[in-house]
């Protein structure tokens, strides 16, 4: 088989060509977290994407997934990519049931697009993703479908909606023979079968493709109000932030931000809802933040970035009431570490990102990630470990320097599910968990 | 179908017979049965048409006593089957007569609550209500709540990944559950998941909730616990019509509300829980709905106001509001005890659970009371119909000879009106050995192909709860690996490739 790396455009294969009506030879702007593939194919829909897979799989070549792009650098850089299949085309919102609150789409939908559709319903999906990468920008909202669900990403909303695999409710997918399977369906209550939804969701393409989704739907709020502080201490932060996940003012998403080490700590609060409903709730939850609680409808300009880089962006998940000590354990680690990293995150849903210079030196992210990861939990112990660390994207010497999973639960298990799915191991090679 | 197995007598000389010195060794003696009169105590669940005495039933009270069962019976290969509380509606806990019953009732402690973290960790044999009832000094609760919820176990409702008449608003198990030690069917004890919701690597832990027991045995669960609502207001509703209570549905859920519960019951229903309990619904209902709001005290105030003059102008003549806990249960009364309520109606009936999207409801329980008109056959409807969940109790007289007959037949009948408007077999009961004929309505060969290979990652032998859900079993052949280019650390030692 000829290098895959080589930049040299391949000829397409006529079996490659005969399945799909758009194939082309790749070029440098394609490469996966660093790696040229040598073709890139736009199937035009299911059917294509099927025959696509197929014929990847008789000429044995490595392939990726690839919706908008914006987080294909996440994740450990394939083996090997032989053919990034595209699902831009797959671009359809085959369904909205707006009397059911249920919407069925294409992979490659974008967010922003569906949610113009389901808006002039009242209606919307409620994920929001922080950007993948680079200074908070509307970027983001190109993110497809297919890549938010393969990802796994979910934004401040995630504490009152949880992440995409608890919104989808029914999954279609091309495995990596090509054959097409289906799982879940259309309505919201249904437990016929396995859930193919939650094994794909944040499987980073390592299973096969999402071809198509369904997904449960909420009403559009009436209103929506930020109330945030400013707190001098992670005491005072992680009190604001227990106050109000422990209320029963039903908040949408509890916020925490802080840009570096010696600054003060932003918690912010969204409350959405009637109008008059989430003015009196505004007004309980800035007396149960204190410190001078302001309401605002002004969304505040750090909400919901995720603490974008371009450098190493590190997610840490936690049991919600560790919030001081993980934070805590962040600065101990990047004082050891002789780093300034910026933290943000879902603080109450006990999911925070952190985010490294692009300038720091890899062995110095490294030893940070270690010390992080010793400090949020023990996976290899009986009890349930209490939390991980996982590096989502680096710079290319920082990857090389680190083990961007870290310890992964009952791998071997997953290793079993790759197995039976890809047996070939040609999905996104070497991208996931344990070198999965 | 019933299914009546014949007893065969444990002897040392038989395959299960010579298991019960080693599960004797593991689960010390009273936590071994072999006398048949005891086996054929655990020879159903809740869905009794289906019937099979275990070869051996097994009481373990830890988590490694049932690992050291499992790879007792992964040893000699001898298939086992795992229960709960015995409340499934499926059959998905149906015995075999050559295996191991694995019962978790004796594993019923709660581990830890972690308040601050609304997170509690606790065994398969912890009934439903009971982790509500020890949150409740820290102002959380367990949110899914199936009706059977006083004896049903976690370790159950995470086989099936159970709802319940509230999950319209707060989800099911699956949402809930955020880690699983399980014993995997090889018998190797491991957790999936860490319990914050975002651990690394498969969703396994959503993968393996409602994988109705295929997939391994669950022995502690850490579960998500959520903030008791600040109020809660429950509202009936009294229509003549079941179309005019379906309006109301439709319309509550237009005005962007989502209440906690919707649920609907018809004539016949009603006159079932009349005589059972006596719950005094309004007289002359067609349709009674109830709405159940929760959430900030200012909130269900307004949403209280709203959903009531909704009700008023579909058409309900009557509207009660209930409060406080007293007047609640007096409104649940009659919707929870429908079920077995309509045992005093009926000699015997069968409890169907079929999805359909909601706004097809009035069209399909049209096509019901035509199918029940043609066939005869009598037919009660409860339902969940804010989520389109259908409940049909049809009714039969089992001495009237293929009486029982036509009633299966109505049952099918209305699981295949929810296929063919694009819903589900199955909103909450599971697939067990009931439904698994109807997988292939559902799903395409392709489908079920693809998901039996989840199966054959967790149970390639076939070993764990065997002939559930899926009709024809996938052989798991034998994969290779191939390895490619080798990651720095990996090259370097540091890291494992896979």
């Amino acid at each position: 088989m000829p290098d895959g790396s080589a930049m040299t455009a391949d000829a397409v294969p006529d079996v490659l060509a005969k399945a799909c009506s758009e194939v082309r030879s790749a070029k440098p702007d394609d490469a996966v977290a660093g790696v040229v593939p040598r073709f890139v194919a736009h199937p035009a829909d299911v059917a294509e994407a099927a025959a696509t897979m197929g014929a990847a799989a008789s000429l044995g070549l490595t392939a990726v997934p690839r919706g908008a792009g914006t987080r294909l650098a996440w994740g450990v850089p394939p083996a090997s990519c032989d053919l990034v299949v595209d699902t831009l085309r797959l671009n359809r919102v085959l369904e909205h049931a707006a009397g059911d609150l249920v919407v069925r789409v294409q992979a490659g939908v974008g967010l922003d697009q569906l949610a113009g559709v389901l808006a002039e319903a009242g209606q919307r999906l409620a994920l929001d993703p922080p950007p993948s990468r680079g200074p908070a920008t509307d970027g983001a909202r190109a993110d497809t479908i297919g890549g938010v669900l393969a990802t796994g990403a979910a934004g401040p909303l995630r504490l009152r909606y949880g992440t995409p695999r608890d919104l989808a409710i029914g999954i279609t997918v091309v495995r990596a023979d090509g054959t097409v399977a289906s799982s879940g369906g259309k309505v919201v209550k249904n437990v016929a079968g396995y859930d193919l939804g939650k094994l794909f969701a944040g499987s980073y393409g390592t299973l096969g493709l999402i071809a198509e989704a369904a997904f449960r739907l909420h009403p559009l709020p009436g209103a929506a109000s930020f109330v945030t502080r400013d707190a001098a201490s992670i005491d005072t932060a992680h009190a604001a932030i227990a106050a109000a996940a422990g209320s029963p003012l039903a908040p949408s998403a509890a916020e925490l931000d802080r840009p570096g080490r010696q600054a003060p700590i932003s918690v912010g609060v969204l409350l959405e809802g009637d109008p008059e409903g989430v003015a009196e709730r505004s007004r309980r939850m800035a007396e149960l933040l204190g410190g001078g609680a302001s309401v605002s409808a002004v969304r505040p300009a750090w909400w919901g970035r995720g603490a974008a880089t371009d450098g190493t962006l590190i997610r840490i998940a936690f049991w919600a009431a560790e919030l001081a000590g993980v934070l805590r354990g962040v600065d101990a680690a990047a004082s050891a570490a002789g780093l300034d990293p910026a933290v943000s995150g879902s603080a109450a849903a006990g999911v925070i990102y952190v985010a490294v210079d692009e300038r720091a030196a890899p062995a110095a992210v490294a030893q940070f990630v270690l010390a992080v990861r010793a400090a949020v939990g023990n996976p290899a112990s009986a009890h349930p470990s209490r939390g991980s660390a996982v590096v989502l994207h680096a710079p290319a010497q920082v990857r090389a320097a680190v083990d961007m999973w870290g310890p992964v639960p009952a791998l071997g298990l997953m290793r079993a599910v790759k197995n039976q799915f890809d047996p070939g191991h040609r999905m996104a090679p070497g991208r996931f968990a344990g070198g999965i | 179908m019933t299914a009546q197995a014949s007893h065969t007598a444990i002897g040392p000389g038989s395959a299960i017979g010579a298991l019960v010195p080693r599960m004797t060794q593991i689960c010390g003696p009273d936590g071994v049965l072999t006398d048949p009169a005891q086996l054929a105590t655990y020879e159903c669940d809740g869905l009794t048409a289906h019937r099979c005495s275990p070869g051996l039933v097994v009481l373990p009270t830890t988590a490694e006593q049932v690992a050291a069962i499992v790879s007792t019976c992964a040893g000699a290969k001898i298939p086992f089957v795992a229960r709960g509380s015995g409340t499934g509606l499926s059959g998905g806990a149906l015995p075999r007569a050559e295996g191991v019953l694995i019962v978790t009732s004796r594993m019923r402690s709660i581990i830890m609550i972690d308040q601050h973290s609304r997170r509690a960790i606790v065994e398969p044999g912890v009934t439903n209500l009971s982790v509500s009832k020890a949150a409740e000094p820290f102002g959380l609760f367990y949110a899914p709540d199936p009706s059977s919820q006083v004896v049903c176990s976690v370790g159950g409702n995470v086989a099936e990944n159970s709802g319940g008449a509230h999950c319209l608003k707060h989800g099911f198990t699956v949402h809930h559950v955020t880690g699983l030690e399980i014993v995997t069917p090889e018998g190797e004890l491991t957790w999936l998941g860490d319990g914050t919701g975002a651990a690394p690597g498969y969703d396994l832990v959503g993968a393996f909730t409602g994988s109705e027991g295929t997939l391994g045995i669950v022995t502690k669960i850490v579960v998500k616990l959520t903030r008791i609502p600040e109020a809660v207001t429950t509202l009936l509703a009294a229509f003549r019509t079941m179309g005019a209570g379906g309006a109301a549905v439709s319309a509550i859920i237009g005005s962007g509300i989502v209440p906690g519960a919707i649920e609907m019951m018809d004539a016949l229903a009603i006159e079932a829980a009349e005589a059972a309990v006596a719950c005094r619904y309004p007289e002359g209902a067609g349709a009674v709905l109830i709405v159940e709001l929760d959430g900030p005290a200012d909130d269900v105030g307004r949403e209280t106001a709203i959903v009531r003059a909704i009700c008023e102008r579909e058409g309900a003549y009557e509207i009660r509001a209930a409060h406080d806990a007293a007047e609640r249960a007096a409104i649940w009364t009659g919707r929870k005890s429908a079920f077995a309520a309509v045992g005093r109606i009926s000699p015997a009936y069968i409890v169907q659970d079929g999805v359909v999207p909601r706004t097809a409801l009035p069209e399909v329980l049209d096509r019901i009371a035509e199918l029940s008109a043609a066939s005869g056959v009598r037919v009660a409807n409860v339902f969940h119909a804010g989520d389109g969940n259908l409940h049909p109790l049809v009714l039969f007289d089992d001495g009237q000879p293929g009486a029982e007959a036509a009633a299966e037949e109505v049952s099918g009948a209305i699981l295949d009106l929810c296929i063919s408007h694009g819903g589900s077999i199955t909103g909450e009961h599971g697939v067990g050995v009931d439904k698994a004929r109807y997988m292939p309505k559902m799903f395409g060969p392709g489908d079920l192909d693809t998901m039996q290979l989840l199966r054959c990652a967790f149970d390639p032998a076939g070993l764990c709860n065997p002939g559930k859900i899926f009709p024809t079993p996938r052989l798991c052949g034998e994969v290779p690996g191939v390895r490619r280019e080798p990651h720095p650390l990996v090259a370097s030692g540091e890291l494992e490739q896979f």
